[in-house]
């Protein structure tokens, strides 16, 4: 079923009329049923989802569940590379790929502003559709609410996941020990710099695009190997800089990390060079930091490599035993510095 | 690693082994300093040669009284606040422009100054407030614009001016006489604007060699391996290892533009006081686009922490770990002076970077969770 | 103080100069550099050109430097 839009500038009639999200559209009543037909459930339709009962049964589940939520607040909505209804599922997918599961349900909070465009949230729930179906993840249960106009025609979501934990997988940082191999999945910062590109006041045009993707796939590549995998994180706000403090600060060891072993394109390095950032503390989307056992690294970096979202892995540091914990980088330049979390919003500067 | 950057490591570490006394060398600029500390060159030094840094971060030295005025300008009714983001998290008396934003002002990060000017042109009834602050290197593009709004006619255009000039600010820091400076590592941009020669009067009044270069790892290295080379040989010349973007002369474009639009003025340095002839102002034809007139506001006064030593450390009289509230009271999460909140500032380089802060700081001296 | 990215002009419109930074574009002005063509090399900073770079001397830096070693090791003797 397709949006009705206004036909030849004559104003069509009734309800057909409306191309953009208006309150009553998060009233419960007649709107509300329409909007979720012609433009939710008419792309993630399932049959748990359709039949619209307030909460979704899931029936009894073998192994660990893993429990994730996460919500999305990302600007602009439309982005190179991807959309907000993409980064939702990623996120959400990658949440519980990183504690070794793989989703069995997803919920989906949608929060519509007055004044959305019907033709934008069209595109983002295709969105949703596709990154679902990539990651073998359904959406099994969902909300809409509409909030008044705040101008940005803004579209919020929330998400909660659900998802099954491997047999035998034994991930956290406390299994963590000096020696072990630090890995990232494939070329840093994209995602950060494609939506900064987009943004009101910058406007540089970039070959960049965000990376976001969906990592179950990946992951569960990774642990098939029988590897020794000690932990998983995605470098998602903060950057690499963020999971690399925050491994030092659960451990209590210090981490060394080769600047020169770490992927990342000439554009993207230009583009953070260009805005004064720090490639390491810009957020990722469709990447992976991993932790494992020395012995094991070659393997781990063998079988991303052979995965369409692993092409550039690489094994970028190690664990160290030395006290105070610190990161410390090996700069290409020949020198050594400490790498911190970063504090909070990236701006470009001039200086 | 890099073979040229092997080299030069060595040959400073030679020379540098011919002198038992330290080599001080201040790196005037920002950039420099955050590049130094970014590419790890403290650690590819010997322990004698010294890196100071020096007071070339505009944001940190620009007045509380300019960053008060800014967030009164912020407040007014139908005002667009336009900066640069490095001044965003800056606290003034009256807070910061970030926590304005977070009350309700229109404050916008800006990349370009022309930025600004677009938005005046986009917005014709509200007024576009531009903080114009930056060194020479960033003067010029403040200039431009302002000729621009005079062309176009666009009035609801208007900028805070708070440029500032390096020489004058080298000048006076030698003429204090308070540091112990073998040399200068000199800020590649704005040379590239003032041209080299802008610095001979600082080797020929004051007897201090004085290196030009840009900010790439390799450029930092050669740089200090001619200071070293100069200061042990005991030469004092003029070098310039930026020659691909500096020439003796400068950008004369850009100079016009300068001087057709301000003139040099004394300035404000935040935790300094004033500077003879170290500012920019707007010249009479063009004193209508100051904002500071066009909303009547006047300056206040500057009130710095008293135990804040922001000032000292811009001119390389004390390292950030002697200050009393280094680490612990004065940190990037809750920043007393700009010297901590400006990503170029020297304590929060020091602070991101520094291994030996940062294990003293492990070292249960307190301080925030990383 | 300041942060300024060397980048190749692809297009001149003007005052206005597209300028490539290994596939990030941006728009700038170059009224500080009104000699700037297509194909030159120009560092930007703030959105505008502060100066044109030619390409060859960039890869020149080193032997700066060993011209200044050789008359080094003459003036030691």
């Amino acid at each position: 079923m397709t949006t009705k839009l206004k036909a030849d500038g004559r104003p069509a009639t009734g309800t057909d009329a409306i191309d953009r999200i208006v309150i009553a559209h998060g009233g419960g009543g007649e709107l509300t049923s329409q909007l979720l037909c012609r433009h939710v459930l008419n792309v993630l339709g399932n049959p748990t989802l359709n039949s619209l009962t307030d909460g979704a049964v899931l029936g009894a589940q073998a192994g660990s569940l893993v429990m994730t939520t996460d919500s999305f607040v990302v600007q602009p909505i439309e982005f190179p590379g991807g959309d907000i209804g993409r980064l939702a599922v990623c996120g959400t997918v990658n949440d519980l790929a990183m504690m070794g599961a793989q989703p069995i349900a997803m919920s989906l909070g949608l929060i519509l502003e007055e004044g959305l465009s019907l033709a934008v949230l069209d595109r983002v729930v295709a969105s949703i559709a596709s990154a679902a179906k990539e990651a073998g993840a359904t959406i099994v249960t969902g909300d809409t609410k509409v909030i008044e106009r705040r101008g940005r025609e803004g579209l919020l979501i929330n998400t909660a996941g659900i998802g099954r934990q491997a047999d035998g997988v034994r991930l956290g940082a406390e299994r963590i020990v000096p020696g072990d191999a630090v890995i990232l999945s494939g070329r840093i910062a994209e995602h950060g710099l494609a939506v900064m590109s987009r943004r009101e006041g910058l406007a540089f045009a970039s070959t960049l695009v965000s990376d976001v993707a969906p990592l179950n796939g990946l992951v569960a590549a990774i642990l098939g190997t029988g590897a020794d995998v000690k932990f998983l994180r995605d470098p998602t706000r903060g950057g690499v800089a963020g999971v690399l403090a925050d491994i030092s600060r659960e451990t209590s060891w210090s981490v060394e990390v080769e600047e020169a072993r770490i992927p990342i394109s000439q554009t993207a390095r230009h583009a953070a060079e260009m805005l004064g950032l720090d490639p390491l503390t810009v957020a990722n989307e469709g990447k992976l930091l991993a932790v494992v056992a020395a012995d094991d690294a070659d393997k781990v970096v063998a079988v991303c490599k052979a995965h369409p979202y692993g092409a550039d892995a690489a094994c970028v540091g190690r664990i160290v035993a030395t006290r105070p914990p610190l990161v410390e980088l090996l700069t290409e330049a020949g020198g050594r510095r400490v790498v911190q979390k970063p504090y909070g919003e990236e701006l470009p500067r001039i200086c | 690693m890099d073979d040229t950057l092997l080299r030069a490591r060595e040959e400073i570490h030679a020379l540098a082994g011919r002198r038992s006394a330290p080599i001080q060398v201040m790196e005037v600029c920002g950039t420099h300093t955050v590049s130094i500390f970014r590419n790890g060159i403290r650690t590819m030094v010997p322990a004698n040669v010294r890196l100071i840094s020096g007071p070339g971060c505009p944001v940190c030295v620009t007045a509380q009284r300019h960053i008060d005025a800014a967030i009164r300008l912020a407040q007014g009714e139908d005002v667009i606040l336009t900066t640069y983001g490095d001044m965003l998290r800056v606290p003034g008396r009256l807070g910061s422009l970030e926590q304005q934003r977070a009350r309700g002002a229109d404050v916008r990060v800006v990349y370009s100054a022309r930025g600004a000017l677009s938005l005046a042109a986009e917005n014709p009834s509200k007024t576009v407030v531009f903080i114009a602050i930056g060194f020479e290197t960033t003067a010029p593009a403040t200039a431009a614009v302002l000729v621009e709004a005079q062309q176009r006619g666009l009035e609801n255009f208007c900028i805070l001016a708070a440029h500032k000039r390096v020489v004058p600010a080298m000048t006076a820091l030698l003429s204090a006489g308070e540091v112990p400076l073998d040399g200068f590592l000199c800020p590649g941009h704005v040379s590239v604007i003032i041209g080299a020669d802008a610095y001979r009067p600082i080797v020929e009044r004051f007897h201090r060699p004085c290196v030009v270069a840009g900010f790439e790892p390799k450029q930092i290295l050669l740089g200090l391996l001619c200071l070293v080379r100069q200061i042990v040989l005991g030469r004092c010349e003029l070098e310039n290892v930026y020659g691909v973007a500096v020439t003796r002369e400068g950008n004369r474009v850009a100079q016009s533009l300068i001087e057709r639009v301000f003139e040099p003025a004394d300035a404000p340095w935040r935790a300094i006081g004033d500077i003879p002839a170290s500012g920019l102002e707007l010249r009479p034809a063009y004193r209508r686009f100051d904002a500071l007139r066009r909303f009547r506001i006047e300056l206040g006064p500057d009130e710095d922490h008293p135990a804040c030593r922001c000032g000292d450390v811009i001119q390389g009289k004390a390292a950030p770990d002697q200050c009393p509230l280094f680490g612990h009271r004065c940190n990037p999460l809750n920043p007393i002076g700009p010297c901590m909140v400006s990503s170029e500032g020297t304590c929060a380089a020091w602070y991101r970077y520094n291994r030996v802060s940062c294990a003293a700081l492990a070292d249960g001296q307190g301080g925030p969770e990383a | 103080m300041c942060l300024a990215v060397p980048g190749k002009i692809i297009e001149t419109r003007g005052g206005e100069a597209v300028v490539d930074f290994q596939g990030n574009r941006l728009a700038v002005s170059t009224v500080l550099t009104p000699e700037a063509r297509q194909g030159d090399w120009v560092l930007v900073h703030a959105g505008f050109s502060l100066t044109i770079m030619p390409e060859e001397e960039a890869r020149e830096t080193w032997s700066y430097l060993k011209e200044l070693g050789a008359a080094e090791a003459q003036a030691d003797g």
